[in-house]
């Protein structure tokens, strides 16, 4: 069992169709935390020591956002600044988080075939997030591929519905180390990696 | 005051006291609580009271038109407009087909037409005292059935009027009116006066009420809260009612119609929470009393001596009257648990009857062969009342609990606001204005009557009265508030209203102003979660400034006095701590002097809150000198 920590940031949960969906699903999920950052910190006064003792008591990171302007919300870019500190996550003498897990679950307004290379976007969402990459591998971290939920500005109710049940698998595979990293860690997303495994529940 | 009469009202009260909580224990209700308190002291009892009840039911009486009173300060003119229909047609209907059915009955029986249609009308009334009380006690005043129940009862209390008049004319001796004196009676200062006259006498006495209700009182309180003399407040809340029902008694009219129109007049008026708050009390002991009362002149020796005819009488007259009942809801469109309570609410005779049956008597309308029995049927039919609303509640209500509760959770949210405020200075104000600005509604508390007089010329929904008096809170809808915000002026109130929150409402979560960190003590001493010392954020904001006009950056600043300000939470709650330890020992003003070195020196110490490491670059300049040391 890996311990799961969902760092999740959305300034207006309140206007947000799929977010507020999924979210439904963590509290009944055993063995996952839910930090919700824009609800502890409307003031941006992030309170380290706290963050710090929770990225300790967990294996695997998961941050839990939409896409703005090909980037995470402010508040993210305010947690990797104050939080993973010289000395502490990063450095020669900076080794707390050395070889925990993390991943970007990110949602995006656009399609799938939007960010391609020849696509709308002309870069892949690995690409698009690779500060935020780079920023935890100098941190000793393993990285996954981000897991991508595309096209929220045309999805159904039906589909959001779908979304949410995929979405609970991918917490309880990775929860219960149900997946070999190795295999995967150099896919463009997630959702390619895993395939058809997010369809059915007991493979 | 005789000692005879302090030994009845003794007797009375001790009644009441010993029995009533002991029925709401049972989970009967107290309107039976005060009936059986009744019967107990009765003749047919103890004994302890005897031909003086009869005069305690009229004085009692009075109870009813105070609850008429507090009933129409509940309802706004508009819901009153939206009740029209079911008053004029469910009301009227309800009195029309149940005296015209009851009459048919007595003329089967062979009984004179004159005497069977006076009876038929005096059954068709219902007892407004006994079913609003019981509706109340259980939340279900403002459900469709007790709408509705309402709307029938309020129609009765015109149809009086009319009945008063028709009695005479069915007299078969045609003995005439003027030697009636009732309650209700037809003498009256305008009697005299030709019919028009008598019509316009009654119609500007109406009129009358409703200017003043508008014009005059609402001016007349405001003048004599201004003196904040809380028992002449009292007392002009009861000038009103009983002036109000002297004046409808001289033109004619039930005084309890007059107390409800006036009660609807001021509905939308600052002051309606305090006068339901004032009034509340004289009204809950004197319908006691009247309950008590009507337990006491259950005559018991007459229903033994027939007691075969007389359970006849009571089965005769409900069935009917809840068969009429069932089925107008039925026309009226209630759904089936609604028009099931409304039958089972409705189905007693009135209070009224006794008043009705006596005026018939001195008519020479119905002979006291028949009239006797009668009344000991209408007694019991009303003692009966409260045990058929528990059966509802214990075997009717269950099978449709599901569905009413939905209906009872939509009404609350519309009736009363989950924010109560306390206190609309500058403070609350801003409070109640953010939380106004985004969609919630609040139900404001003031003291300062010029104040909710201002505000409520600007719009705002604002109700005057002392907030830490637990009646207010509770006419205020405290049972379903979820938060509380206090923003009154003293500590020592503020302190006060913490303490009967707590005793009385605990689920209310409290967030409270205080003034410094003395009082901010205390408020955590006693339990608050919320505590905001008001000065607490304007000097920060004060400080930050003053760092900035000095040369640092205002972000820097800024970050500063977040930090500062965590610490200084964190500061007030460790010394709340030791507070709490050190007890009395120490005077206030040297213990103020000592916690603010306290304070002053851990400002210094506290490195815990350092948290903006990660804009420093300095430890990473520092590694990259050790790094390229080592290699040149």
């Amino acid at each position: 069992m890996a311990r799961v920590l969902i760092l999740f940031a959305h300034p207006a949960l309140e206007k947000s169709r799929v977010h507020r969906r999924l979210l439904r699903e963590v509290p009944g999920l055993t063995g996952i935390t839910f930090n919700d950052l824009y609800e502890h910190y409307p003031d941006f006064n992030i309170d380290v020591p706290r963050e710090q003792a929770l990225l300790l008591e967990h294996d695997l990171l998961i941050l839990q956002h939409p896409m703005f302007w090909y980037s995470t919300p402010a508040i993210l870019k305010q947690w990797l600044d104050l939080v993973l500190e010289h000395g502490w996550a990063y450095g020669s003498q900076g080794n707390m988080l050395h070889g925990k897990r993390v991943l970007s679950l990110v949602t995006t307004g656009g399609g799938a075939m939007a960010y391609q290379h020849e696509g709308y976007n002309r870069f892949t969402m690995r690409e698009f997030l690779l500060p935020v990459e780079q920023s935890f591998r100098l941190c000793k971290m393993v990285v996954l591929p981000p897991y991508m939920i595309h096209g929220t500005h045309q999805m159904t109710l039906a589909s959001i519905e779908q979304i949410a049940v995929q979405y609970r698998r991918l917490l309880e595979l990775l929860r219960d180390d149900r997946i070999d990293i190795n295999t995967l860690i150099d896919q463009p997303t997630l959702n390619v990696a895993l395939g058809a495994r997010l369809e059915h529940a007991d493979r | 005051m005789s000692s005879e009469q302090l030994f009845q009202a003794f007797i009375y009260l001790a009644a009441a006291v010993a029995i009533v909580p002991l029925a709401r224990r049972f989970g009967l209700g107290s309107v039976l609580g005060y009936l059986i308190a009744g019967i107990i002291i009765g003749p047919f009892g103890l004994r302890l009271v005897g031909e003086g009840g009869e005069d305690v039911m009229h004085f009692a009486e009075f109870g009813v038109v105070m609850m008429l009173f507090v009933v129409g300060l509940e309802l706004e003119p508009a819901l009153l407009w939206r009740l029209r229909a079911p008053i004029l047609g469910l009301g009227g209907l309800q009195v029309l087909v149940t005296s015209l059915v009851v009459a048919g009955l007595a003329l089967l029986l062979g009984l004179p037409w004159q005497a069977a249609l006076a009876i038929g009308m005096i059954m068709s009334l219902s007892s407004t005292a006994i079913v609003l009380q019981s509706l109340a006690e259980k939340g279900q005043l403002k459900t469709d059935a007790g709408q509705s129940a309402f709307a029938v009862l309020l129609f009765q209390d015109i149809a009086v009027i009319p009945l008063l008049a028709i009695f005479p004319l069915l007299a078969v001796g045609g003995i005439d009116g003027h030697t009636a004196e009732g309650q209700h009676g037809a003498q009256t200062l305008i009697s005299a006066l030709p019919a028009w006259a008598q019509t316009l006498a009654v119609l500007g006495a109406v009129a009358a009420i409703i200017v003043a209700g508008r014009f005059l009182v609402r001016p007349a309180l405001r003048a004599i809260a201004g003196a904040r003399l809380r028992e002449v407040f009292t007392a002009a809340a009861l000038l009103l009612v009983i002036g109000i029902a002297l004046l409808m008694t001289l033109v004619g009219l039930s005084p309890a119609l007059g107390t409800f129109l006036a009660g609807v007049v001021l509905a939308n008026s600052e002051y309606r929470h305090e006068l339901e708050s004032d009034i509340e009390p004289f009204k809950g002991l004197l319908l006691g009393l009247f309950f008590i009362a009507v337990g006491a002149s259950v005559d018991f020796a007459l229903i033994l001596g027939q007691p075969l005819l007389i359970a006849g009488l009571v089965a005769g007259i409900m069935a009917v009257k809840f068969a009429i009942l069932f089925g107008l809801a039925k026309v009226f469109r209630l759904s089936l648990d609604q028009g099931l309570l409304f039958a089972f609410a409705l189905p007693q005779v009135g209070e009224f009857a006794f008043v009705l049956f006596s005026f018939a008597d001195q008519n020479g309308v119905l002979e006291p062969a028949i009239s006797g029995p009668l009344v000991a049927a209408v007694a019991l039919s009303m003692v009966l009342t409260p045990l058929l609303l528990l059966v509802y509640e214990r075997v009717v209500q269950p099978r449709f609990a599901d569905r009413n509760r939905v209906e009872r959770e939509a009404d609350v949210i519309d009736q009363q606001g989950p924010v109560i405020i306390a206190g609309f200075g500058s403070f609350g104000s801003t409070v109640g204005r953010l939380l106004r600005a985004n969609g919630v509604p609040t139900t404001v508390l003031d003291i300062d009557s010029d104040r909710v007089e201002l505000l409520r010329k600007l719009g705002l929904k604002v109700y005057y009265g002392d907030a830490t008096r637990y009646d207010l809170l509770h006419t205020a809808g405290a049972e379903q508030a979820k938060l509380l915000v206090m923003a009154l002026d003293t500590p020592e109130k503020t302190l006060e209203l913490v303490h009967t929150v707590k005793t009385h409402f605990p689920h209310i979560k409290i967030m409270a102003r205080a003034f410094d960190w003395g009082d901010a003590h205390q408020l955590i001493e006693a339990g608050v979660e919320y505590v905001y010392r008001e000065a607490l954020d304007t000097a920060l904001r004060m400080g930050t400034d003053a760092l900035h006009e000095l040369g640092f950056r205002a972000h820097q600043a800024h970050r500063a006095a977040q930090t500062f300000r965590l610490h200084d939470d964190r500061s007030l709650h460790e010394l709340s701590a030791i507070r709490a330890q050190q007890g009395e020992y120490l005077s206030a003003a040297r213990q103020r002097i000592e916690e603010l070195e306290q304070v002053l020196l851990s400002d210094r110490q506290d490195r815990g809150l350092e948290r903006d490491a990660g804009w420093d670059a300095e430890s990473l300049r520092e590694e990259f000198r050790e790094v390229s040391g080592a290699k040149g």
